[in-house]
């Protein structure tokens, strides 16, 4: 069984939203719909721009699956004609490998082609699920958990014409998947119906250097997001009143306070008042202490001083 | 508009209150900076000395320069630099006065004024058929009034008017797809002739009124072997060849329209002829060359259309042109290489036996051997014929000899540098110096007598000069070891000829030159090409007893699967160290991040194969590597593809001789781009030997960003098929331009942007955390500056002190590229005026001072263009905090200040790359851009914040000082005095 989120027109950022993919499924349906409608939404008329779909999948029974796996990777084919329906489902395989072995089926992806108004192609409400692993796939990786080596996975490139021109590999050290189970994490980097790149590992981080872990349950839990290209912010484009009104605007010297302004005058006036108060405080003391002699004294040679030099000049 | 002059003043006054003017006083040109000038290797010359008061030749070169020399002292008079794609093809001198040049193939006819090089007017030929091209002038033909210049090229002929450039006529020659292979106008005629090579089995001559144009006949004659290609053309209506398989020559008559095809056996010239011979393009008066079993052999033509041997030289000697001399009669000179000389021999034309002139001139092991001679005559004071050569050695150097003597010499070879690496200098101790500078006791009396000289006036120009040079030699900054700041290094400079240069960073001098042996054409190697330097070893803790070295790596041909050369160069002495090859291919080199006890550093060559190779090969070398296996990783990029890949080492490679020392490599990711709608056009990654100081960066509101710095980080971008052609070929909505930033260990785009109604050509830096490019936004018709940031998110949460102070943070655990990053991108787009020919960024010795972008502007000069302008985060409105903190208000377009041009008033002409090499001292950076020209400055993007200005007096300081220490002193007396006397009123 799986919980999709519904997509609409617009959706929010992948950043935005990633934090949801911790919660559970029904709060991520809940919150996806609400964040919908708060999230920004840009007034480019870019339709299907940033479209992506996150989904948690949950190991099936492999019961279940068989018959979808039943069927070879090159008949996986849209089940309806492209052509005549705008929301048409397209399928595509997974296939892994455990370090240099060959690749061998290991899953579907699921997802709805939406043609859009300019007549590009995107996919949406993308779903994976996977096969569940035989025997002698747990002993292979296994071997690849012991010797550190690396879990590789490949996807087509285009997911009309498997493989494409090639096909997209990726590929992890095993030691980054075993948490309880082996959580995997793909990020689907797309461009219409050509994929780019899958960005494959641990859902979190792997920590370094890698331990060991051989993991409690032999089964996957898979997180996919779909992800398409951004439109590259634009250029501002001012206009020549918006620099003049900016310009003007800098122009007169913003107001500040009093202190900073005169601060370089006030701090000596300052000392200066202090310097006069402790010398009447000084003078005060003198006085106080009763030696009135010496202060008249030199008080008059002030005097003196001051009358010599006038001699002089005459 | 009143109102528009006030803004513009108003923020001029805020822009020059803001921004630190870092430009330099008029006399401070040339105290830290250097400009050399050069051409390039000598395609074409003619001289120009008769009735001229300053001899000159004039040149053309490979770097399609068209320059005027001096024939005294080798100085430029003028020059010009053609534009990439416009190849001279022919050279010559018109009227006396223009200099006319053909370029583009023949479509492009220009003239230039002798004496200043000014442009006086320019033909676009245009034709249809692409073809070679000649450009011939005749002496005496008038048309009407004018001089004619006789054109061919796109598969017409043309006549072109030479004092204005005026097309005459114009005459359709070969629809089928021949060439012309030689114009020849008999004197006084009013016919020229046209002989036509058509496909190589049909030989076709015209006869062609001069007036008009007019077609007055056409014979033609088919040789049913087929023709090798080259003619030589012995008189006006005699051309000799060889035919397909090169073992018969064919003399072509074709006097009077009637063609006729006389065939000789190589073999009867020479006995032991065997394989196929070559025709060297000569032109000599009755003779013609060959080159049979390696050796060059001169075959005469006898009147009566016999052949016969002359004279048979070794492979590496070159022939020039004839030359008339006043007699009429005609002489050509031939170059002869020596054991570390060249025979220089000049003879007449219709005597082989005695030589008009022989002179053996010493010249440098390290030279090669000549490629091309010119030679010129001149009356000598006895009135006989003197001769002066030009030779074109092997590393592209020129040489003008006369007299037994090298008058002058020019090293050309700098104009086409391809690589460049900076090294250290010797420490400062005694006896260890790169130049021997010591001075015997005789040079030490001459020099104080010079100075002597020089003081008491009486010295002559030429002692000023020696006194000067031995002043500069002498200086600081041209000494030949480290210097406390790091300002002096040696450049390390690889040339398109194979030559190694050191440079010294102080005055620019040569300090050694090398002509790599592995990148000379041997037998083994045809067409060898140095590729790019690498730093080998670069000793730190065993400087006194290693010296740092340099691999050079280099191809033997073209394709990238011709096998590789290598050699190793001790920096110091100049010395080859050691040498391999050829080898297995090299498609890429990698250094690795380790390096062994003698501190040499691991290579890994990648091959066409994906096998990689292991250097240095030595077991110590091996066991660090198989330690670090599992954490080395690359990628590949497929250009003609669009497939990127990334790689990791596997295991040893199955050979037939078993080589530990090399690898196979396997794939571990790999990224298709859909071929219909992206293209890639550039890859760009950071230099791993940037220093970064820290990885927060605290904003104003006192919150911390942490930077995502990764040194596998690549920048990628592509454009939409169509938009691969140059700029205009296509409309907006059908080109877009999509940058992508990817790790290259797992394959995990980081970000993915596309820019709709973008094109390239796409110039991009990545330093630190941050990516600028520059591209052509078609919907907005101006060139744009793009910045991407990259922010770590999964370090936010180690701002609480209480969780640092507890040891719970993620600060020191190790980074690994298998967690998933959670990245933050800013970017932001400006308008920028100049369009870019390439892009750099300073880097200083730590990384703590200012990053400033430098640019390459399409007029050739280097402007430095602080980071801080292309931040994402400017906002119209900064608050007061972010003010503080450096962000500028924003704008729509980067301002261009004149005063941060590096280069102020000079041009680099051609300027193809800049380097940055940090100094020692953190706020500086030394900067060498390189194309045609040479220019090598120190940057301080911050100012040199860390020590004083050089013109600092540290006299005055001292006096200063000294001063108020005594002034202290003196008023303490005083007061004491002053108080003593007060106590005994």
């Amino acid at each position: 069984m799986f919980h999709s989120a519904q997509q609409p027109t617009m959706s929010p950022r992948y950043s935005s939203s990633l934090k949801f993919s911790f919660l559970s499924i029904l709060v991520l349906n809940f919150s996806l719909f609400v964040s919908n409608s708060f999230a920004f939404q840009s007034d480019e008329l870019l339709a299907y721009d940033e479209e992506f779909g996150i989904e948690g999948g949950r190991s099936p029974d492999p019961a279940v699956l068989t018959p979808t796996v039943s069927s070879p990777p090159a008949t996986r084919k849209r089940s309806s004609d492209l052509g005549s329906d705008t929301d048409s489902k397209v399928q595509f395989s997974l296939e892994h490998a455990f370090g240099d072995s060959d690749f061998s089926s290991a899953g579907t992806f699921s997802a709805r082609l939406k043609t859009g108004s300019h007549g590009g192609q995107t996919l949406t409400k993308l779903r994976f699920s996977r096969n569940g692993l035989s025997e002698t796939e747990k002993e292979n990786f296994k071997k690849l958990l012991e010797g550190d080596d690396f879990y590789r996975i490949r996807v087509p490139s285009n997911v009309f014409s498997p493989p494409g021109r090639d096909y997209i590999v990726s590929s992890v050290k095993a030691r980054c998947l075993p948490r309880d189970g082996l959580d995997e994490h793909f990020m689907i980097h797309m461009e219409g119906v050509n994929i780019l790149a899958v960005n494959y590992g641990s859902p979190g981080s792997c920590l370094y250097p890698r331990q060991l872990k051989i993991p409690a349950k032999w089964s996957f839990k898979s997180h996919t997001v779909l992800k398409n290209s951004e439109q590259a912010p634009r250029t501002p484009v001012f206009t020549e009143e918006v620099i003049g009104e900016n310009g003007e605007g800098e122009v007169p010297p913003p107001d500040r306070s009093f202190w900073a302004k005169y601060w370089m005058y006030l701090i000596p006036l300052g000392l200066i008042v202090m310097n006069a108060i402790t010398q009447a405080m000084n003078m005060a003391d003198e006085q106080g202490n009763g030696q009135p002699g010496t202060q008249t004294q030199q008080a008059v040679a002030g005097a003196q001083r001051g009358q010599a030099p006038a001699v002089r000049r005459r | 508009m009143n109102m528009a002059i006030r803004v513009f003043l108003l923020l001029l006054i805020i822009f020059s209150s803001i921004f630190p003017t870092l430009c330099i006083y008029e006399d401070q040109v040339g105290h830290m900076d250097w400009h050399q000038q050069y051409i390039g290797k000598v395609k074409h010359a003619v001289f120009h000395t008769q009735k001229a008061a300053r001899k000159r030749v004039i040149v053309s070169t490979e770097e399609n320069v068209v320059a005027s020399l001096d024939l005294r002292r080798g100085e430029i008079f003028w020059r010009h630099v053609l534009g990439p794609n416009d190849v001279i093809d022919a050279i010559d001198i018109a009227l006396g006065k223009y200099v006319i040049t053909l370029s583009s193939g023949g479509t492009i006819l220009r003239a230039w004024n002798l004496p200043d090089g000014q442009m006086m007017w320019e033909s676009i030929l245009s034709g249809a058929t692409p073809s070679n091209s000649l450009l011939s002038i005749p002496t005496n033909l008038k048309i009407g009034k004018d001089d004619v210049v006789f054109v061919y090229g796109s598969g017409c002929l043309y006549a072109v008017a030479s004092i204005d450039g005026e097309v005459i006529w114009k005459k359709e020659l070969t629809s089928e797809g021949g060439n012309i292979q030689q114009l020849i106008y008999p004197d006084g005629t009013d016919i020229i002739y046209a002989v036509v090579l058509v496909g190589l089995a049909q030989f076709d001559a015209y006869q062609i009124n001069v007036k008009t144009g007019e077609l007055l006949k056409h014979s033609s004659r088919v040789f049913p072997a087929g023709f090798s290609g080259d003619l030589s053309f012995i008189t006006s209506d005699i051309a000799v060849t060889l035919d397909t398989t090169g073992s018969v020559l064919v003399a072509v008559h074709f006097q009077g329209g009637a063609i006729s095809f006389h065939q000789t056996h190589v073999s009867e010239l020479d006995r032991d002829f065997s394989g196929a011979a070559v025709m060297l393009p000569t032109k000599l008066p009755g003779m013609f060359a060959l080159e049979i079993n390696k050796s060059i052999v001169f075959i005469k033509v006898t009147n009566e259309g016999k052949l016969e041997v002359v004279d048979t030289f070794g492979r590496s000697t070159a022939v020039t042109e004839s030359l008339y001399l006043s007699e009429g009669q005609q002489a050509f000179g031939l170059v002869q290489q020596g054991d570390g000389e060249i025979i220089l021999t000049v003879k007449r034309g219709d005597d082989w036996k005695s030589n008009l002139l022989q002179e053996t001139i010493q010249m440098d092991y390290q030279r090669g051997i000549a490629h091309k001679v010119f030679v010129n005559t001149y009356a000598r004071t006895d009135r006989s014929n003197g001769f002066r050569v030009l030779i074109v050695m092997e590393d592209h150097s020129l040489f003008l000899l006369q007299q037994g003597e090298i008058v002058w010499s020019r090293e050309d070879g700098l104009a086409s540098v391809t690589d460049v690496i900076a090294s250290e200098l010797p420490v400062e101790k005694d006896g260890v110096s790169v130049a021997k500078v010591e001075h015997n006791l005789f040079e030490w009396l001459k020099g104080h007598l010079l100075k002597l000289k020089g003081t008491l006036m009486i010295a002559t120009p030429d002692d000023i000069a020696a006194i000067q040079k031995m002043r500069l030699q002498s200086s600081e900054k041209s000494k030949m070891t480290r210097d406390h700041n790091g300002f002096r290094k040696l450049l390390i400079v690889l040339t398109r000829a194979g030559k190694l240069f050191a440079l010294h960073t102080g005055d620019g001098r040569i300090v050694w030159s090398l002509l790599l042996d592995s990148l000379r054409k041997s037998e083994t190697c045809q067409n060898p090409r140095g590729l790019s330097l690498h730093q080998w070893q670069d000793p730190h803790h065993h400087v006194l007893d290693e010296n740092p070295s340099v691999l050079v790596v280099g191809r033997c041909d073209h394709s990238t699967d011709s096998p590789g050369v290598l050699s190793i160069v001790d920096t110091y002495t100049g010395q080859e160290r050691n040498r391999m090859g050829p080898a297995h291919s090299i498609t890429r080199v990698i250094p690795l991040p380790f390096t062994d006890s003698v501190e040499q550093r691991l290579h890994l060559l990648l091959d066409v194969n994906l096998q990689a190779r292991l250097y240095p090969r030595t077991t110590e070398a091996l066991d660090i590597f198989l330690r670090e296996l599992g954490n080395i990783y690359w990628y590949s990029a497929d250009v003609d593809k669009g497939i990127l890949k990334g790689h990791a080492v596997q295991k040893n490679c199955i050979l037939e001789i078993a080589d530990s020392y090399c690898f196979n490599t396997r794939d571990l990711w790999s990224i298709v781009l859909p071929s219909e709608s992206e293209k890639i056009i550039a890859t760009v990654t950071r230099d791993l030997n940037e220093a970064v100081h820290t990885q927060a960066k605290v904003t104003s509101d006192q919150e911390v960003m942490y930077k995502y710095i990764s040194k596998n980080l690549l920048f990628l971008a592509t454009v939409s098929p169509k938009a691969v052609g140059p700029t205009g070929s296509v409309t907006p909505e059908e080109s877009w331009l999509v940058v992508y930033v990817i790790d290259t260990v797992t394959g995990r785009i980081l970000h993915h942007m596309a820019h709709h109604g973008s094109q390239g050509p796409v110039q991009a830096v990545f330093s630190e955390n941050w990516v600028v490019y520059h591209y052509f936004n078609l919907k907005a018709h101006r060139y744009e500056m793009s910045v991407i940031e990259i922010y770590d998110q999964s370090r936010l949460d180690n701002k609480d002190i209480l969780k640092l102070l507890l040891g719970k943070h993620n600060l020191t655990s190790p980074i690994t590229a298998y967690s998933r990053p959670e990245v933050i991108i800013k970017s932001q787009s400006y308008f920028f005026t100049h369009s870019v020919k390439t892009l750099a960024v300073t880097s200083t010795a730590k990384g703590i001072t200012s990053k400033q972008l430098l640019l390459g502007t399409i007029g050739d000069q280097v402007l430095a263009l602080d980071k801080r302008f292309l931040d994402p985060r400017r906002t119209i409105n900064p608050t007061q905090a972010e003010k503080e903190e450096g962000i500028i208000p924003l704008t729509d377009s980067l301002p261009i200040i004149p005063q941060s041009y590096v280069t102020h008033a000079l041009k680099v002409e051609g300027l193809r790359g800049i380097t940055t090499v940090p100094a020692k001292l953190e706020s500086t950076t030394l900067v060498f851009a390189y194309g045609v020209d040479l220019f090598f400055t120190r940057l301080a993007p911050s100012r040199t914040y860390d020590s004083l200005t050089e013109d600092f007096s540290y006299a005055l300081l001292l006096i200063t000082i000294v001063g108020l220490v005594i002034a202290i002193f003196v008023t303490w007396v005083w007061s004491e005095k002053k108080e003593l006397k007060e106590k005994w009123r």
